[in-house]
């Protein structure tokens, strides 16, 4: 098994990505935004970074690159996708995810550690982990602000919280909707956070609490590479 | 009386997003696109009714802080009017 | 151009020269890019030592790191255009400095900015402070190279001269290095990324060599727009291109263009070249032969590639969506011939450009006011409310937390950030190695104005101790020298005497200086800036220590301990002097070369030997400003004692403070009096309040939520208001 991690001009945390998952034990190749072909591959992350400079819109210039289609097909079949901050954006905008990500309520960019509650484990992000889990994990953004009709909002994943898993005003960084930090779709095989759970594997860089997630990603890859359907 | 400003960048700066933007349409398959310039529209509700001192009052708002003359110019329409600068 | 220089280049070429001649003259020896007030004088610097594998005048200063790995570092200022406009003028600077580092073969893998403004009390510099800081993010952060630390300050004297310098560390493998050449003849030019406009025509004569007064506006190039994502695509396209060996040599196009980008690179490998501006991609069309050679448009790279190889190069450009254009090839003999619509519209020597440029051994005096300044003391009997006094610091911008500034920028990218910004010098992992590479940035107006070559000395020590209280030894220094008018005697003579210091300081610890960058006439109607030497050290810490001290490691009950000299009294120059006190006069303290190789020598052992989990320098605000931040960062009180309060406000160099459990107290003796250093056990962390003790009676307490909120406040409230 093998997951795809897409490289879209402009994309940053793609070696980041590769450089986790390996060292969880789980192989993942760097694929071109042009490629056509993901066939050979059991899952895919969309990492963070600045797809075609974030121009426009976040995302917006990114869901049409050609690989998308490719994407959107093993969502279909139930593969594990996953959408890291700039990748979550994307997922948005081409419709694999419901909302929007607006910019941060105080219009700064935003990079330090955060606190995350786990909200629900019905997910190939999150299948690992317990609900009321309480995550470090550092978030990266300046577009972070989840904004979605409260209809359509997809499953809540992972809200952002105070140490103890606290969730409230005063813990919401970036002005998200209902604090929430990270989402899947219905059937839980595609997800998209904010936060950057590989920037969290490794106690000498602050936390290993992204571990948590990135192996819930890595499992489900698994299973749905013996075949399994990715539902949870 | 409704003011449109149109904050341009000066023709002469790089404007990097429209550059994005026109790969983008290309790859879309719009080959004729020759360029793109991404601006601003500013829309203001201003309760003047006097045009030239409304117009006198934007044009003092542009230079301050609604465009940066050091890199962009600005156009104003008054929608009373409907005349340009 | 002044008429003398005119007269060189009739002299050189035995003829009148044409317009576009004139235009590459003039940008080439502008003082920005030919250094010629300060060129006399930077020779001074020692710039060798056994692991230097590039030394100053190449793009960017190169070490050996052992077992096949080099790094790569460069510093430059962006100060005027980020004057003119402070978001582009900083977001092109990080360009510019990446380019500087990936043009060496290197990876980027971290940036530190430097910058400096008037006090944010006023709205036109928070305006200018704001901009800058978003400008750095957001150029940095999309570019995807993390800002990892840097330093923040706020002096009056920079109010109309904002400093806005940048650093950048790029790592590779030995194998990987590529050098500024054009190679043999035959050899094909690509211009490599962003089409060609009118960006900044005349911007390195103009903004970087000239001081400002009321008609600057009129002066003002079209300003450069920096655009990261196409600076990331050229990142990638160049590092492929290094993979796959294909090319011979390679030039960033920054100041003065493709002046610049042709005229070197032919000169440093003794050829000429032909180059057809038709050639180039441009982004208006009706430009000039000279606006298209001085153009400062932004992200463009200048390959040098076999003819064989050239179909690989634009397939690897292809496949960036980087624009390449074949845009010259290099002949024998040393001259650069351009045309334009078939014409030939400039004929010169190559190395006229670069190596003729005229240099100026500039009068320089010591200032008549110095004796008056240094003789100027303020009475300093009364003890002060010490609590109160270190609120005041605290809450001062220059002081007080950054995290404002530096949670703006992403500076955990690459996984590499084990000690980042907020502590005192930053330390990354190299992965896949047993490497770390620690780096310090310092610069200090206030001390290099009342003495700058005790104050530039001081810069260089400072530094070496921070990257090794982080466990690495120091292997290199680049300086930032940022001075007012140079046609001042007096400004000459603070920048040779600044010279003088850290060369004597780089020598005394076996240190070379590997690169630099000068920025003169930063004087705003008549008034120059403090001479501000920004120092950047870099250090190897191998193997990377496993838990490298921290400010928030402290916990209640370790040991407090004073390492080096004492018994300080001097103020001169110092925080508690500015913003307590309200005054600017004295003579600091000169730096004592074999005190601070042994107390940096201490500061590594403890580092590496795991003894304390804090270390800290005691640098602007004292003793207690040091002591105050590992509280507030370790969210524990304290109680210090001390026999005279100017001990806890004095500045003098070469200390440090170690926070360790009582139980390493031999330790830390042991190992002190091994290097030769003083060891005092200070005081203890405990409580919620810190509290300064003198004959067991408490001359000063002040709650640890009252300085925590003050600090955090600093610049925080100021921009969020």
């Amino acid at each position: 098994m093998t997951v795809a991690v897409v490289v879209f001009p402009g994309s940053n945390c793609e070696h980041d990505v590769v450089y986790a998952l390996r060292s969880l034990g789980c192989e993942a190749e760097l694929v071109w935004h042009r490629d056509v072909d993901l066939t050979a591959f059991d899952g895919v992350v969309l990492p963070g970074g600045f797809a075609h400079g974030d121009y426009l819109r976040t995302g917006a210039i990114a869901r049409f690159s050609p690989v998308m289609a490719e994407v959107r097909r093993m969502a279909d079949e139930g593969a594990p996708v996953l959408g890291i901050c700039n990748g979550f954006q994307i997922l948005t905008e081409a419709g694999l995810l419901p909302g929007v990500l607006l910019a941060n309520r105080d219009l700064r960019f935003i990079c330090r550690p955060v606190h995350l509650r786990v909200e629900s484990t019905e997910s190939i992000l999150t299948k690992m982990a317990t609900v009321g889990d309480v995550l470090e994990i550092p978030l990266n953004s300046y577009e972070g602000n989840y904004t979605a009709d409260p209809a359509e909002s997809g499953r809540v994943l992972l809200t952002y919280s105070d140490g103890a898993g606290k969730v409230s005003p005063a813990t919401n960084p970036n002005g998200s909707m209902d604090n929430i930090a990270g989402i899947a779709n219905g059937a839980g095989n595609v997800a998209g956070l904010m936060p950057h759970p590989e920037r969290a594997i490794e106690s000498i860089l602050g936390s290993t609490d992204g571990r948590v997630l990135l192996r819930s990603f890595a499992v489900s890859v698994a299973a749905f590479a013996e075949g399994r359907p990715a539902r949870v | 009386m409704r003011a449109t400003v149109h904050v341009k960048r000066r023709s002469d700066i790089a404007d990097p997003a429209g550059t994005a933007v026109l790969r983008g349409v290309r790859d879309l398959g719009y080959s004729n696109v020759e360029s793109v310039r991404i601006d601003k529209i500013i829309t203001l509700e201003v309760g003047a009714t006097d045009p030239a001192r409304a117009r006198a009052d934007i044009e003092a708002m542009c230079e301050k802080l609604l465009a940066n003359p050091v890199m962009e110019d600005y156009e104003i329409v008054l929608e009373e009017d409907g005349d340009t600068a | 151009m002044t008429d003398d220089e005119f007269s060189s280049v009739v002299g050189l070429l035995g003829r009148e020269p044409k317009i576009a001649e004139l235009a590459m003259y003039s940008v080439m020896w502008s003082e920005h890019c030919s250094y010629k007030s300060s060129r006399p004088h930077l020779g001074r610097f020692p710039t060798e030592a056994p692991w230097v594998v590039v030394g100053p005048g190449e793009n960017a200063g190169v070490v050996d790191l052992g077992d096949g790995w080099l790094a790569a570092l460069r510093i430059e200022s962006h100060n005027h255009p980020s004057f003119v406009e402070p978001y582009q003028g900083a977001a092109t600077g990080v360009g510019g400095i990446l380019r500087d580092v990936f043009t060496m073969g290197a990876r980027p893998i971290a940036l530190w900015d430097q910058i400096r403004f008037g006090h944010l009390d006023d709205p036109h510099n928070r305006y200018l402070f704001s901009g800058v800081v978003a400008g750095i993010a957001g150029y940095g952060n999309a570019v995807g190279v993390p800002t990892v630390g840097g330093e923040v300050a706020f002096e009056d004297c920079y109010r109309g001269n904002p400093l806005v310098n940048v650093m950048c560390l790029g790592i590779l493998r030995a194998d990987q290095l590529v050098l500024g050449t054009a190679g043999e003849p035959g050899t094909i030019s690509v211009l490599l990324g962003s089409s060609t406009g009118r960006d900044g025509i005349g911007g390195a004569s103009v903004l970087a060599s000239a001081s400002f007064d009321e008609d600057s506006s009129a002066k003002r190039p079209a300003v450069q727009v920096g655009d990261p994502f196409q600076e990331k695509k050229l990142i990638e396209a160049c590092l492929e291109l290094y993979q796959k060996n294909l090319v011979v040599g390679i030039q960033d196009l920054g100041a003065a263009g493709l002046s610049c980008s042709t005229s070197e690179p032919a000169a440093r490998a003794g050829m000429g070249m032909d180059v057809d501006l038709d050639r180039v991609h441009v982004r208006e069309s009706d430009m000039t032969p000279g606006e298209l050679l001085m153009s400062e448009s932004q992200e463009r790279m200048m390959a040098f590639v076999h003819p064989d190889q050239l179909d690989e190069v634009l397939a690897v450009a292809e496949k960036w969506e980087v624009d390449a254009s074949v845009v010259g090839e290099v002949k024998p003999g040393g001259t650069l011939r351009v045309f334009k619509d078939g014409n030939l519209v400039a004929e010169v020597p190559a190395s006229s450009l670069s190596e003729d440029a005229p240099t100026y051994d500039r009068p320089y005096s010591e200032p008549s006011w110095l004796a008056d300044l240094w003789a100027s003391t303020t009475d300093s009997s009364q003890s002060p409310d010490i609590g109160t006094s270190l609120l005041t610091m605290l809450g001062d911008p220059s002081l007080g937390d950054p995290s404002w500034v530096y949670q703006q920028y992403d500076h955990m990218l690459f996984l590499n950030t084990v000690v980042g910004p907020g502590d005192n010098g930053n330390l990354l992992r190299i992965k896949g190695t047993t490497k770390g590479l620690a780096v310090s940035t310092d610069g200090n107006g206030r001390l290099c104005y009342l003495d700058p070559r005790r104050g530039a000395a001081r810069l260089v020590y400072e530094s070496a101790l921070n990257v090794a209280m982080v466990g690495a030894r120091p292997m290199a220094v680049v300086d930032n020298l940022n001075f007012g008018n140079p046609e001042k005697p007096e400004v000459m003579w603070q920048f040779t005497e600044t010279v003088e210091g850290i060369s004597q300081a780089c020598e005394s610890l076996e240190i070379p200086v590997i690169g630099g960058n000068v920025s003169f006439y930063n004087e705003t109607d008549g008034i120059d800036i403090y001479p501000t030497p920004i120092v950047g050290m870099l250090g190897l810490a191998d193997p990377l220590p496993d838990r490298p001290p921290r400010l928030e490691a402290g916990k209640a009950g370790m040991d407090v301990w004073l390492l080096g000299p004492r018994n300080g009294t001097n103020l001169a120059g110092s925080a508690f002097e500015k913003l307590v006190s309200g005054h600017l006069g004295g003579r600091p303290t000169d730096p004592h070369p074999s005190t601070a190789g042994a107390v940096i020598g201490l500061a590594r052992h403890l580092a590496v030997q795991g003894v304390a989990p804090v270390l800290h320098d005691v640098s602007e605000g004292g003793l207690a400003v040091a002591i105050a931040e590992i509280c507030i960062r370790s969210e524990v009180g304290a109680a210090i004692s001390f026999s005279d309060w100017h001990h806890l406000f004095c500045e003098d160099p070469h200390r440090f403070i170690a926070v360790a459990p009582p139980e390493a107290a031999a330790s830390i003796r042991a190992a002190a009096h091994g290097s030769g250093v003083a060891a005092t056990r200070i005081g203890s962390l405990g409580g919620s309040s810190i509290e300064f003790e003198r004959n067991d009676r408490i001359e000063g307490s002040i709650s640890l939520d009252a300085v925590a909120a003050a600090w955090r406040g600093a610049i925080r409230d100021r921009m969020d208001h």
